[in-house]
């Protein structure tokens, strides 16, 4: 059995349907969370910005085109809200996990690349890259979004988006050789 | 010489698409490029392992990040349900016989699937209103129960009511039929309807026990309390 397609849900949430609005909510929301998540660092203020990116499609269903996938209408509602949000509250404090993920400066490179593995190493620097990078970075890694996708949500060109992707992963890199993990590039 | 300085750029450009190679978003003629730009370039290759290396720990990074409480999804949901009300409540003012003539027409889940407006038809067709629409009575100056007189105070028993999202105006008809109560007044912020569930005085554990008794019927009513 084929599962109602995202495009079909949004045709039936613009006529009012709520079920089709929770099965659309129930298949995005945790990606979306985490998009958000990783861009505000804070998890109450992320749970408060899903719920207002999901009342929009509510509202805005029937303007949706699908010139672009639904979960790329979605995230970009999502970025939106979120840098919103963050001009909102620049200073707004990073909760405890993400803060704690950040690399310790203080760390000793060598102590820390004996402490943990290469991966663990990874995912802190991951971490640690501005949120301008963290983004690029999870929306081609992890929400899978090609070059033309990346571009419509973040709002540059094609070719910015190559060369934005190519200078977070070479920060990447530096943070990893700062942590005692040469890989040899760029 | 003049050959490897040709194929620099071609390189940059193979190199740039890694990353969308390793996650399968390239289109094919790309991805084709690529496959075969890499199994003559060794370097290249050892770089497409680090894209992998880092595509890897980028989903474990996000997978480990959790999922929203549930208490997203109940703000969500109520925020639409007032939102639907608020909109039950607007169109009703602005234009309600084209709006009626409209519902009965389509019977849009949008539409009728709301208890406000399902209520708001039912309350119409008890009030013998939905035959003057139809007759072509369509004019903006319609006085019903449920906006137009000021209800009696003092005589019968009084209580709030909302209504089940899922009731239809079937529904609503027959608990009105059935249970003898009418309405006064609404709809009120919430969705919520004033009615009237007894014609004469009831002391207090009277009215208690009358609305304990319509709250049963759970197809239509989501929630009752007595009023004065």
């Amino acid at each position: 059995m084929q599962a109602t397609s995202d495009e079909a849900l949004i045709s039936r949430i613009a006529t009012g349907d709520r079920l089709a609005m929770q099965v659309l909510y129930a298949r995005h929301h945790v990606r979306v969370y985490r998009f958000v998540l990783r861009l505000v660092g804070n998890a109450a203020v992320a749970e408060d910005l899903i719920s207002e990116v999901f009342l929009d499609v509510w509202r805005q269903a029937g303007k949706f085109e699908a010139r672009s996938a639904a979960s790329t209408w979605l995230l970009a509602i999502a970025r939106f809200k979120a840098l919103s949000a963050m001009r909102r509250k620049p200073e707004e404090e990073l909760d405890e996990e993400t803060a704690g993920a950040i690399e310790d400066p203080a760390d000793d490179p060598e102590v820390t690349a004996q402490k943990k593995d290469k991966g663990e190493i990874l995912r802190r620097c991951l971490t640690a890259l501005s949120s301008e990078h963290r983004e690029i970075i999870d929306l081609v890694y992890y929400h899978e979004k090609s070059v033309e996708e990346v571009a419509g949500i973040v709002g540059i060109p094609e070719a910015t988006v190559k060369t934005r992707m190519f200078y977070a992963r070479k920060k990447l890199s530096e943070l990893l050789k700062a942590a005692g993990v040469d890989r040899g590039w760029p | 010489m003049i050959a490897s300085r040709d194929k620099a750029p071609e390189r940059e450009d193979i190199e740039a698409m890694l990353p969308w190679h390793a996650a399968g978003t390239l289109s094919r003629r790309d991805a084709e490029r690529v496959e075969q730009a890499l199994a003559q370039d060794a370097e290249l290759a050892r770089r497409f392992e680090l894209v992998r290396e880092e595509m890897a720990e980028t989903i474990h990074l996000n997978e480990t990040l959790g999922a929203p409480s549930a208490r997203v999804a109940q703000r969500l949901f109520a925020a639409i349900d007032a939102e639907e009300a608020g909109v039950t409540r607007r169109t009703f003012r602005l234009d309600f016989s084209g709006w009626l003539t409209g519902l009965v027409e389509r019977v849009s889940p949008r539409t009728l699937a709301w208890s406000g407006v399902a209520a708001a038809v039912a309350i119409l067709l008890q009030a013998g209103l939905l035959a003057g629409v139809f007759l072509g009575e369509r004019g903006s100056s319609y006085q019903t129960a449920s906006f137009g007189e000021t209800p009696a105070s003092g005589h019968g028993a009084y209580a709030l009511v909302r209504f089940n999202p899922a009731a239809t105006v079937g529904d609503i008809t027959k608990f009105f039929d059935q249970h003898k109560v009418s309405l006064v007044e609404g709809p009120r912020s919430g969705g919520i309807y004033r009615i009237q569930v007894s014609k004469t005085n009831l002391s207090k554990d009277e009215t208690a026990k009358r609305v304990a008794q319509l709250a049963e019927d759970k197809n239509v009513v989501a929630f009752i309390v007595p009023t004065p």
